[in-house]
Parts: C-alpha cells; structure tokens; sequence
C-alpha cells in the first residue's frame, strides 16, 4: 500500500502534506459525515439484531471511501451508490427516515426517494448495472453543455462484470466527465480479490479505456477526496473520465447474513482494524489540533440524536396499503390489469403484517456492532 | 415501413432537442436497414450517435441519460443483439419509475427489428416479444402499417416509460401506404396522448364469423387469409392488429370474439407461454360461452429460429393460417 495516494500517516509513516484546499471546516464537515455515515451504521446492524430491519448490508470502516469522495463533488454533480453505501444519500439530504424503511422493507413513498432532486442514484443492488447510469448521466450533462459530473461506487468484484468494462468503455471513448470509484475491500462475499483479477492494481485496469487511474488509501479520507477532487477538475476541463481505487479492507461481515470465520483468517481483518476510519482520522484531526475531545463527542451525541429520530420516523411508519403494489410502476396510466388484481386482494382477507425476520444465527457482523466507537 | 420510422424520429428530433438516437452504426450509414439514415446530416453527432458494440452499455446510457432528463430512442441491431441488454431493461428501465416514487421513469424507446424472412444468418431472426411482456414496467408495441409505425414511433419517444418497439424487418419495406405526414398530436404537449397510441388494437378488416388476431409481419399473412376464407368458404373474419402487446386491448379482443365466436391467435414467436397463450386466456376467462369453437393457434414452434433454409417452413404461411382457421371453424 506504500504506492497508494495517502495524506494521514499510519505505523511508521509520516503524515503528508495537508491539500492547500482544504481549510479546518472542510476537514471537520469530512468527518462528521463519517460520523454520521458510522453511527447510521452501527445503527442499523444493531436494528436489524432486534429485528426491526431486514437483511442489512453493513459499510462499517469504509466511511473514508463515502465522505471523502462526496464532499469533492459540487451539489449539482450526480452520484451513484451500489447497496454498500446505501445511507450516502443522508448526506444529500434524502431522509436517513426513508434509507431504514428501504431496509425495513418499505417502497413506495417511504423506502425511495426522487433520484433527480437529490441527484443520488437509486440504492443499485445488482453488482456494476449502475456504471452505465452514472457514464450516461454526465453523457448527458456534457451533450447540453452543462458542467455536471457524475460519480460511481462500486467494489472490487464489480469490476469482473461486464457492466463494468461496457461502462469504463464508453465513457473512455466519448470522455465523459465520470468518476470510477472502487472500493477495494478485497473480498465480494467469501471471493477474494486475486480470484477476481489477475491484475495486482485494479487502477491499472484504467488504462485498457484510455483513462487515468490511481490507487488511494481507502480509509484515508483525505486522500480519497484529493483522488476525487483532481479527477473532476479534469473532468469539468474536458479530460474525460478517471478510475479510482481506494484500497483498504472489509471489516465486517458481507452482510449481517454473512459469518466472514467461514472463509478468512479474522486476525487479518483484525490487523487491517487497526488503520480503520475513524479513529485514525480523530487522531489525525486532533494531532493538527482541528479536533478535541468535546468537539468530537458533540458530532456523535449530534448524529446519534439525528439517527434515533430517524429511527422513530421509521417506526411510525403505516402497513403499506394493498394499494402501493401498483403504485408507480408506470409514471403513466395504469394498465387495466391492475384493476383487476387489486379487486382480487380486496376480495380476500389480508395476510397478516409481515415483519422482519430478525436475529439471524451467527456472530456479530462487525466486532463493533453493539460496541460504537467514539466517546457514547 | 422504414420511411413511417424515419419520419417519426425526424419530426420528434425537430420538435424536442431532448430526443437522440444512439446504436450501433445508426448514424454514418443510417443503420443496417436505413431507419435513421440521414438524421446524423440534419442533427448532428451529439444527437445521433454511433456507439460502441455493446448493447449493455446502450441500454444503460441510454437509462441514464434519460435520469438526466433526455429523451433516448436506442436501436437494437437485431433482434437477438437484445440479450446483452436485456438485464439493463428488465432491472433498471422497467424499474426506474418504481424506485423513484414514480418521478422518475427511464423514458427510452428500445427499437428491435425483429423476426425471420429476410434470409439472415444464425440469431438474426428471433421473436423475443413476450421476454418483455412478462416484465412488469414496460410497454411493449408492434406496428404493422406504415402510418401505425410512424404514430406509434412518435408516442412512444414522448411517453414517460420505457418502450419496447418491435419492428417487423421483414415488412420494412412491404408497400406503401399514404397518410397525412402531419404528426397526429401536438408534440410539444403530448402528455396524457400518448397512451392511447402504446394500447389500442386496431380493426385491419371487419367481419363477423371468425377472430383473426395477430400483430407485426404476421397481420399482412392473416388479411391474406380472410380474403381466401371469404371467397373460398363465403366466411367472413374480422382480423385485428394488436399493436400493444402489453398492456393488451382486453376489450377490442374480447368484443371480438364475443361477435364472431371464434378466434385464431396467430404469431411467429414459439407457442409456449407466447402473446398467443395470453390472448386466448383472456377469451376464454372472458367470453366461453359466446364461443362455438376453443380459440386457436397458429403460431412458430419451440424450436431455435431455423437457418433460413428452412425459415419458410417455420413462418406462419397463409396455408397453415388457413388450416388453423379451418380447425376453429369445422370445431
């Protein structure tokens, strides 16, 4: 990892130097977005402990790899999250309320969100689909004229899929102004990295589609934003697209469904644990003296207050009528068949409320899911 | 045919700079069978666009830059070139308007020139119409006039959800058919219209002693065989165009079997789970006792699309349309 882009020192190394833009608000709005993104987290793991979330997919240590791209991008940039970072669109302002109902379940007006007002694609689960959406958006943008950039997330197996290359190809070849971002955790499920590709650096992939690529530091969120930030000035300046890779590790498990013990050594995830987010950037922050101790239990007291309304929000939340099962399927006038199937189920009894299943067996998704880090 | 196309995306293209039209070799050459030939002269290449060969990554695009708020009609080589694609429309264009509240559709129009008769190679013939009926989220047409291609064409590009355009290639360029060049509505303000382009069947010939429903290259082979059955057994069948195959025109179908007491499904598809199976259900739940006779089929058989050697025996011909028809009749 020694070639990788890195701004926080770790182990022996030295801190780099801080990028002249970034001021102390800029470094302190990066990590309460961390903040936020890892008590949602944390947050959402212990729900769905208890129940009250379905199967949740956790992102518990790549908070770097969210808040440090996002906050390079402008407000009217697009961007594109694949499940692994499901609550990216709390930081743009779609309701952390409507992210738990997705994971409780929920469509319709409580589990989606209007992709164009907030410009944050819709939460993709299938793996590498959502790379063509993001080319074809800032396609889009550079055809009118306008300045708007789109960027996607995607992991290390994604980049196996033949989404993936379709993607990275067109917008090489009509330079469209698209940020690649891959997080490298190094595992999709139990498949590890190196039976993904026989290439040692993903970012070395950038150069079969004509286009830069770089690996950063993935827990490293100021490299992350470095990376990201000077990939869209050259993409508003017409240079076309740039492929990033944040290397790091996946802490937890897949998904809380997942026991990671199945298939990998844990004491290397714990080795990784020790260069996890944030920590490493509290004492980063604190060591240029932009962090102390009480500013930093005030984010967490902040978004933890934040989260938990968001959670009550969730909880209030009706039975869905038998109605929103044709609601939205077509922007424009409903099929006759739809009709008839609704006349069907008010015809009958109701099931009863379907609620999630709960605890699954197995350990913790991550050593920290009842345990938050940071001052409580 | 190919001329109703053209001037549809001509005149969609010059009334709304949200429509373009992207694909593989659409816009130098005017695509493998001519449909957008000189739009790239007259638009530009920002707005009609060769792409790379990758039906994924059109289909995609294309998705995306409809997020975006454009308006992209996407040519499909050949039918069977679809399958690329095909996870693109089925998990992201039929569900975007789902998984935004219903603010935010994939509004693209996928145009599939489809089916046999043209003496192509392996895979270029197939019928993959009802792959998409199946998938809740799209619309799925089929015009089998010139004047129904060119209306059709230009509803589909101005409505909201994605639109699966099938176009028979093998009556591309079958005759010619006169009709006033004027779109049939107002472009610019075409909400709420469109639908009832993307939805009604239409009445080909009028009749009252038997149904004879198909849709695309097969309409012109069922009209042959009402004009045989009126002369040659004095019966007189109503033939019906479906044009949307889904949402189907419950009513037109059911009005018509009700009137004449049988019906003939006719298609080139394979008849398992084919639009056949799902017409005749519909008459069945809908119309049993007005019928004299089960609804029949004519249809292509559950075998892969023949090298075109064989492909006339594998088309629906007049003669096995007529042999079907008279199966219903003599019940």
């Amino acid at each position: 990892m020694t070639d990788s882009l890195r701004i926080i020192g770790r182990d022996d190394l030295p801190d780099n130097k801080l990028p002249e833009e970034l001021g102390e608000k800029d470094l302190l709005e990066i990590f309460r977005s961390m903040v936020v993104l890892r008590v949602f987290d944390e947050r959402a793991v212990a729900l769905q402990r208890q129940g009250r979330l379905g199967t949740y997919a956790l992102y518990w240590g790549e908070e770097a790899t969210q808040a440090g791209p996002l906050y390079a991008c402008s407000e009217r940039d697009w961007i594109f999250p694949s499940y692994r970072q499901n609550a990216i669109g709390i930081l743009r302002a779609v309701p952390a309320s409507t992210i738990f109902a997705w994971w409780r379940g929920y469509g319709g007006r409580e589990g989606f969100y209007n992709v164009r007002e907030h410009r944050v694609g819709p939460i993709c689960v299938p793996i590498a689909t959502h790379l063509p959406h993001a080319v074809g958006v800032s396609w889009a943008s550079k055809l009118r004229g306008e300045r708007d950039a789109s960027l996607v997330w995607f992991g290390d197996g994604a980049t196996s899929e033949g989404d993936f290359h379709e993607a990275m190809n067109f917008a090489g070849v009509f330079k469209t102004p698209t940020i690649f971002f891959c997080v490298n955790n190094q595992w999709a499920i139990s498949t590890p990295v190196h039976k993904q590709t026989a290439l040692k650096v993903l970012a070395d992939k950038a150069a079969a589609y004509g286009m830069p690529g770089i690996r950063v530091d993935g827990f490293d969120p100021i490299a992350c934003w470095k990376a990201t930030h000077d990939a869209l000035e050259r993409a508003r300046a017409g240079g076309g697209p740039s492929f990033i890779e944040a290397y790091c590790y996946r802490l937890g498990a897949h998904g809380t469904a997942d026991d990671p013990r199945l298939y990998r050594n844990e004491a290397e995830a714990a080795n990784w644990k020790r260069l996890e987010p944030l920590a490493r950037t509290s004492a980063y922050l604190k060591r240029i003296a932009v962090l102390d101790d009480d500013l930093e239990s005030e984010l967490f007291v902040d978004a933890k207050k934040s989260i938990a309304s968001a959670v009550a929000e969730m909880e209030a939340l009706e039975h869905p009528s038998l109605e929103t099962l044709f609601d939205q399927v077509y922007a424009s006038r409903t099929p006759w068949t739809f009709e008839e199937s609704l006349r069907e189920l008010q015809s009958v009894e109701r099931p009863p409320e379907v609620k999630p299943l709960g605890a699954q067996p197995g350990p913790p998704s991550t050593g920290d899911a009842d345990a938050p880090v940071g001052p409580s | 045919m190919v001329e109703g196309l053209n001037l549809a995306l001509d005149q969609a293209m010059a009334a709304d700079d949200r429509v373009l039209v992207m694909g593989e070799d659409v816009a130098r050459t005017g695509g493998v069978f001519r449909v957008t030939a000189g739009l790239l002269d007259k638009y530009g290449d920002d707005r009609v666009i060769d792409t790379p060969l990758a039906e994924a990554g059109i289909v995609g695009t294309a998705i995306g830059m409809a997020v975006y708020g454009l308006l992209p009609v996407i040519e499909i080589q050949f039918d069977t070139f679809v399958y690329p694609g095909f996870e693109q429309i089925v998990v992201h264009a039929a569900r975007y308007a789902w998984r935004t509240r219903g603010e935010v559709p994939a509004s693209i129009v996928v145009r599939i020139p489809f089916g046999g008769g043209v003496r192509a190679p392996e895979l270029h013939s197939d019928s993959p119409e009802a792959l998409f009926a199946h998938v809740p989220g799209l619309k799925v047409v089929c015009p089998s006039t010139p004047e129904d291609a060119r209306d059709m064409l230009l509803a589909a590009i101005e409505h909201p959800d994605p639109v699966i355009f099938m176009e028979p290639k093998r009556i591309y360029r079958a005759g010619r058919q006169d009709f006033p060049e004027e779109p049939p509505f107002d472009i610019s303000s075409a909400d709420g219209v469109t639908t009832d382009y993307l939805s009604k069947a239409r009445i080909a010939r009028s009749g009252h002693d038997l149904a004879l429903i198909s849709y695309g290259a097969t309409v012109p082979a069922c009209m042959e065989a009402a004009e045989r059955l009126s002369s040659e057994r004095g019966v007189d069948a109503r033939v019906v165009d479906l044009r949307s195959l889904y949402p189907l025109d419950v009513d037109t179908l059911v009005d018509a079997a009700t009137a004449c007491g049988r019906a003939v499904v006719v298609h080139e598809a394979p008849r398992t789970a084919g639009l056949g199976a799902e017409v005749s259900s519909l008459i069945h739940e809908r119309a049993m006792l007005d019928l004299e006779a089960p609804v029949g089929r004519v249809t292509g058989f559950d075998v892969p699309f023949p090298q075109f050697i064989n492909e006339d025996d594998y088309i629906p011909s007049v003669d096995r349309i007529l042999a079907g028809c008279n199966k219903v009749l003599d019940w």
